[in-house]
């Protein structure tokens, strides 16, 4: 069973580990998380780069967090990448599987997955 | 919406947008019945914005606090015979005793009844983008119960964040396991 006891462990490696968080969000990964987002599968979307990220050991280079409508709903589920002083890029219908090769090729190799952003879409 | 949890993710925005400082989302299954309740201490509304939540046509494009959602989660209970019920106390009204508490009735054995679906990834979603608040999760069914209450969680992290990675994973196999034991 998942107990108390081990959350207790967890907060005791964390608290050691929270002071080294430096540079901690250099890049910003945000999820359209509104009706038409959740509607069109933004949910796995979301799950599947929080734990992708984490996996690939990335996650104290890059936050993944969820925001309301981004005003296209009808390419959800939209992920924004933003990254300082770089234009910020947008992924359109995303699926897990998309997310997962975003996370390998972009924001661990650096490389934008142009066939999945809005401009590619089109 | 093609599961329940996903209302309920939905649904529980609109607590957390109203600044709630505690989202109770029950489940209590019967036998033919399905009862969904999301109870928040948030703002609250007026009884104006109250009497048009279940209007689609109904904007708040300013403060956002609603849109499709309700609709869509009428229209999932009505159309298993069932209903959703919205009661609110607004923050100018009822300084003490705000909030809001959205309640729907579904009909399991009607052939539209959408399924619950993944609800442990819903919960986990709602904690992932919203650590600052509380979460109160509580599933009830042949005189089971399957419950998360983060506040309990948070006593124990000491200031750790509740989306930190480790722990949104404690939490999914807490719950994947309450579930197991409970079949």
């Amino acid at each position: 069973m998942k107990s108390l006891a081990e959350l207790q462990a967890i907060k005791d490696r964390m608290k050691s580990k929270v002071a080294l968080r430096e540079g901690y969000g250099e890049i910003r990964v945000v999820v359209g998380m509104a009706t038409c987002g959740i509607a069109a599968g933004a949910r796995p979307v979301l799950n599947t780069l929080v734990e992708e990220v984490n996996n690939a050991g990335l996650y104290e280079k890059v936050s993944v967090s969820q925001t309301g409508c981004i005003g296209f709903c009808q390419l959800e589920p939209i992920v924004e990448v933003i990254e300082a002083g770089k234009e910020k890029v947008t992924y359109v219908k995303m699926t897990p599987e998309k997310a997962k090769e975003v996370v390998e090729k972009h924001l661990k190799g650096g490389k934008v997955v142009t066939e999945y952003t809005v401009a590619g879409a089109n | 919406m093609k599961e329940i949890s996903l209302n309920i993710l939905d649904i529980a925005e609109n607590s957390v947008k109203a600044k709630a400082t505690l989202v109770e989302i029950t489940v209590t299954e019967t036998a033919y019945t399905l009862t969904l309740t999301v109870k928040d201490d948030g703002t609250g509304m007026t009884k104006d914005v109250l009497l048009s939540v279940t209007n689609p046509f109904y904007t708040t494009r300013t403060t956002r606090k609603v849109g499709m959602g309700i609709p869509l989660l009428q229209f999932a209970a009505e159309q298993t015979g069932g209903n959703i019920k919205i009661e609110s106390k607004h923050f100018s009204e009822y300084p003490d005793e705000h909030g809001t508490t959205v309640t729907a009735l579904f009909y399991k054995n009607h052939i539209d009844f959408t399924p619950l679906g993944d609800v442990i990834s819903s919960v986990t979603t709602l904690i992932q983008g919203h650590p600052e608040t509380d979460f109160l999760y509580k599933h009830s069914f042949s005189d089971k119960t399957v419950m998360l209450d983060t506040r309990e969680i948070r006593a124990v992290l000491e200031g750790v964040p509740l989306d930190t990675f480790e722990v949104l994973i404690w939490i999914r196999d807490n719950l994947r396991e309450q579930y197991d034991e409970n079949q």
